[in-house]
């Protein structure tokens, strides 16, 4: 067994450990802690959270890839499978392996299409494991429970990593022409003004297409399959990144012009606090609420771009198993007669728990944080 | 027969009640006002009679007669007729009052669509020209945002009148108004009332307008009526101790040496359980059966009743408090602020290229003196430029022109820490993201926060919590620490007690005095209330336009007035002792993108001559320390 370190993985759990020390200087602080006593206090955030961890387990044991050893190699000099796989896929070994010959309903007996067998005609045949798919099986007969869970953690990466790439030019650009004014205002406005005046999807599509060109002429980067899809999918957020963080941008830049003309951002001037300073301890803190909001919002938003890339085919690459590339089959299997509708309930339903323990959980921490609201 | 008859009217929201157990009878023709503090149940009230609660609020028992009607027992469809029909509503902003996409005319001639069969449109200019607004052809096609405040005031009193009200409910209508303009509105309030036969229930919270236009005086606490009198009868003797400490609150010249009697505490939040009376535990004759039993209503004389347990004190007046222990400095030497001819322009820009059409002269050539440990009030009305000047001193806005001189050093850009600024607005000028002690450290992090929060009457164990969780006048006190965190010499205070009820502003403006004495400190207070002026200031410069029109000290400007406008700002204060000679200037306060050639007073000013109109007054002394830019200050 030889380990494999993808650059998505090492984000994502760059990601949690960055949570986890956050939540220790947090439970070092007493005002912070008490904000996160009164998270824990309300019962609708604290559900949402246990969904949310249950969500980003999956993803971080999903995250763990390694390439087996091939069963064949000599004795000293091992050879390792091409195939990468992760420590979700071991626990899961039972779901990956129990494949169908091709559809069948969730917990069927039986297969979905009629086949010509050898004794008695044109019938459903039986599965081989019958009654163990609690949501059916795909195409290829792969179970569509293992897809789904598969899909966790391409959702998680796409909705958080695109995220954290663009907050900071989004925050960072916002409150600075909000603040400055001037000509630094003038050219951010500038920016993005012209950035949103082009087509999201026009600019995605040829950023990826030129990347899509770029690593099919060199092969040789990529030890592989599993990585270049990878590297597509770390490119994919960086380029959705880079298009979405002009919303935020604006409404940033709005609301510090605001809060700049508010009296304690004047007292504080007067003070002779100096400008970074204030940015950081009076703007920043009072424009979070807008930033998390923005945060769920793009999060279930970013999901779904996902799934619209994908079926314009410059999404994911096709080897990834995501809720796009499977709402993206399940367009063809809703038109066939009769109607596989399965694959596409069962990413439904995880993507819509998803985004809603997401959103409750974030409703949850700002009334616990923002000051203003504990009262009521 | 009375008009309006409200019967143990009581509003409850969840468990609390914001109005409980109130009565009282409005005639035809009578104005009846109801004063109290913020947070009494005064609007709550209001909003009860006019069956417009807010949807948590419910009303909880009790009636209201309404010529003849129950307006209680009216269906919602019926009330609505009521509504705007025989009872009219004013409110406080009349700039969220009218809808901003419509004109005046279209919106007046809606009120009178709902009220009338036909629409005449004579009908529209005839009511506005009712409420004294000139022009009112022209006036009647314009929008909202073409009018200043005063007139827009107007227009919503015209659209009241649509319905020929037969009682107009006014809610604080002139709280957001400079005293100018107040004067002349609520001289058109009486008016109406007068010429229509109408009744109105004037909601304040200022003594002074209600004792101008009051016939009859309820006083309200925390949810409760406490007194009700005609308007003699409660000046001369007011009965409940809450109504006489607030007078013995109110800052005026004869309360100059003496500390301001204060009503320690605040109004009681919603929801408190009351026992017995409710003021019991602010009050200072407070006796153990107030604390258990509920009093009484007592009639005093025919229409006088008070709801206390005393008796014997009601003759007796809360005397002022102990001796302010100020002496104070006289000036001499270098001056601790020096200003020169300081001017703040802002460009107007227009077009494409957005390129400078014309200047707004928010400040235009002001100088002031001021010497250490002294008070020099800047008064003038909103948009005179009194808040500019404040910020140009301290850099937080650049000057256009002029030179600022702190200790005889030139300052450039941001002023040093010597000089500190207190805001009018004690909600916006704490950061809700912060715990006090953070506040307070914030310009200097080795502040004794401690030591700081007792000096300005809080208590230490306060550091640890969020601004959002203390009172108004307790958030005023915390923006004080902070700006002596840094030891600063010159209080620049904008405002400070402008934003707080009587009772409060007392206790700030209290603070402010054993600071000046304990601290030396210099005060550079910028108000449009004289009343703190005559009590606070040594010294006052009259601000009109962007320019000072008259400076000296307290008593040869508010007693010896030599400009026209300084007089007319000083009679259009509502007195409390009545009396008003009536000094009063017409039409708004013009533009300072534009203003006037000559006197920029001249359009208003009823003494002005053809000098007047030709070139600005130069400042004539009037004595060494009194100056007044007027042709005609020098003659008598």
């Amino acid at each position: 067994m030889k380990l494999v370190l993808l650059w998505s993985d090492i984000l994502f759990f760059l990601l949690i450990a960055a949570t986890v020390a956050g939540a220790v200087v947090a439970s070092r602080t007493e005002h912070l802690r008490q904000c996160w006593r009164r998270v824990g206090q309300s019962r609708v955030g604290m559900g949402a959270a246990a969904v949310l961890a249950v969500f980003f387990l999956i993803g971080a044991v999903d995250s763990l890839h390694f390439r087996p050893q091939l069963p064949d190699s000599p004795q000293g000099e091992p050879r390792y499978s091409a195939e990468v796989l992760s420590a979700l896929d071991v626990l899961l070994t039972p779901l990956r392996t129990r494949t169908e010959k091709t559809y069948s309903a969730p917990l069927a007996t039986h297969l979905y299409a009629k086949e010509t067998l050898d004794d008695a005609g044109r019938d459903f045949p039986p599965l081989q494991y019958p009654g163990t798919h609690l949501f059916g099986t795909d195409k290829v007969g792969q179970d569509v429970l293992y897809l789904t869970l598969k899909s966790i953690r391409t959702g998680l990466l796409i909705g958080t990593l695109t995220t954290l790439i663009m907050l900071p030019a989004a925050v960072f650009l916002g409150l600075l022409a909000g603040y400055a004014g001037g000509w630094i205002d003038d050219v951010i406005q500038y920016l993005y003004t012209t950035l949103n005046s082009i087509p999201g999807v026009l600019l995605i599509a040829a950023a990826v297409l030129m990347m899509q060109v770029a690593i099919d002429n060199h092969p040789e980067w990529f030890a592989t399959s599993a990585e270049r899809a990878d590297a597509r999918l770390l490119a994919l957020c960086a380029i959705l990144g880079i298009t979405s963080w002009t919303g935020l941008c604006r409404l940033l830049r709005g609301e510090t012009l605001k809060l700049r003309e508010l009296e304690y951002v004047q007292a504080a001037r007067a003070l002779g606090v100096s400008g970074t300073r204030i940015l950081w301890r009076h703007i920043l803190p009072n424009v979070m609420h807008i930033v998390m909001i923005a945060i769920v919002m793009d999060f279930s938003g970013l999901v779904l771009a996902e799934a619209v890339l994908s079926y314009v085919g410059i999404g994911v690459d096709p080897n990834t198993i995501s809720f796009g590339t499977m709402i993206n089959t399940a367009r063809m299997e809703l038109a066939r007669e009769p109607m596989v509708w399965w694959s596409l309930a069962a990413a439904f339903a995880f993507m819509f728990v998803l985004v809603l323990a997401a959103n409750l959980f974030a409703d949850a921490m700002r009334d616990a944080f923002d000051p203003r609201m504990v009262d009521r | 027969m009375s008009l309006l008859a409200v019967r143990d009217l009581s509003v409850a929201i969840g468990a609390a009640s914001p109005v409980e157990g109130v009565s009282f009878d409005i005639a035809a023709g009578e104005t009846f006002a109801l004063l109290g503090e913020s947070g009494c149940g005064k609007s709550m009230t209001a909003l009860a009679l006019m069956r417009l609660l807010p949807d948590a609020a419910r009303i909880a028992g009790g009636s209201v007669q309404f010529a003849g009607n129950d307006l209680c027992a009216l269906s919602e469809a019926q009330m609505r007729g009521v509504r705007g029909g025989k009872i009219g509503m004013i409110f406080q902003e009349p700039g969220s009052s009218l809808n901003p996409v419509m004109t005046i005319g279209a919106q007046i001639a809606e009120a009178l669509n709902v009220h009338a069969d036909s629409v005449d449109g004579n009908r529209v200019v005839e009511l506005l020209a009712a409420v004294g607004i000139p022009d009112p052809q022209r006036r009647a096609t314009e929008y909202p945002f073409q009018m200043s405040g005063g007139m827009k005031q107007r227009a919503m009193i015209a659209m009241t009148l649509a319905g020929e009200p037969e009682l107009l409910i006014a809610d604080e209508p002139t709280t957001a108004l400079d005293v100018t303009i107040q004067a002349q509105v609520l001289d058109l309030l009486d008016g109406l009332r007068r010429q229509r036969r109408m009744a109105i229930l004037l909601i304040s919270h200022d003594l002074g307008v209600v004792a101008q236009m009051a016939d009859r005086i309820g006083v309200m606490y925390a949810g409760q009526l406490v007194e009700v009198a005609p308007r003699a009868a409660f000046f001369a003797t007011p009965g409940h101790p809450y109504a006489r400490r607030l007078f013995a609150a109110l800052p005026n010249a004869a309360s100059r040496q003496y500390r301001l009697a204060t009503i320690p505490g605040s109004v009681p939040p919603l929801g408190t359980l009351h026992a017995g009376c409710r003021f019991a535990e602010r009050c200072g004759e407070v006796l153990p059966i107030c604390r258990v039993q509920v009093p009484p209503w007592r009639e005093h004389a025919p229409g006088h009743a008070v709801r206390c347990h005393l008796d014997a004190l009601l003759s007796q007046k809360v005397g002022a408090g102990e001796t302010a222990s100020a002496s104070l400095p006289t000036g001499s030497g270098t001056p601790l602020l020096e200003v020169a001819d300081l001017r703040v322009h802002f460009p107007i820009r227009r077009g494409v290229l957005q390129r400078a059409v014309g200047h707004v002269l928010a400040v235009d050539g002001v100088s002031l003196r001021l010497d250490a440990g002294r008070t020099l009030a800047l008064v003038g009305e909103s948009g005179c430029g009194k808040t500019t000047v404040g910020k140009a001193i301290l850099g937080l806005q650049a000057p256009t022109a002029g030179m600022v001189k702190l200790h005889g050093a030139l300052m450039h850009g941001l002023a040093p820490a010597a000089m500190q600024m207190v805001f009018q607005d004690p909600f916006g000028s704490l950061n809700p993201r912060l715990r006090v002690e953070e506040i307070i450290a914030e310009g200097s992090p080795t502040a004794r926060v401690d030591e700081l929060l007792q000096q300005v009457g809080l208590s230490a164990d306060m550091a640890n919590r969020y601004s959002h969780e203390f009172s108004g006048g307790q958030r005023q006190r915390i923006a004080i620490a902070r700006a002596l965190a840094v030891k600063p010499i010159l209080l620049i205070c904008d405002e400070p007690t402008s934003a707080l009820d009587v009772s409060v502003q007392a206790q700030i403006l209290n603070l402010l005095t054993d600071l000046q004495a304990q601290l030396g400190l210099a005060y550079l207070f910028i108000t449009h209330n004289i009343a703190v002026v005559d009590y606070l200031a040594q010294e006052v410069a009259v601000m009109y336009l962007g320019r000072i029109v008259e400076r000296g000290t307290v008593d040869e400007v508010l007693r010896g007035a030599r400009h026209p406008y300084t007089q007319a700002l000083l009679a259009a204060v509502p007195k409390i002792e009545g009396g008003n000679e009536y000094l009063r200037v017409a039409g708004d306060p013009p533009s300072p993108a534009n203003p006037p050639a000559g006197c920029h007073f001249h359009p208003r000013c009823p003494r002005a001559v053809a000098r007047c109109r030709e070139a600005y007054p130069e400042a004539e002394a009037l004595s060494a320390t009194h100056a007044a830019c007027c042709f005609l200050a020098g003659a008598k």
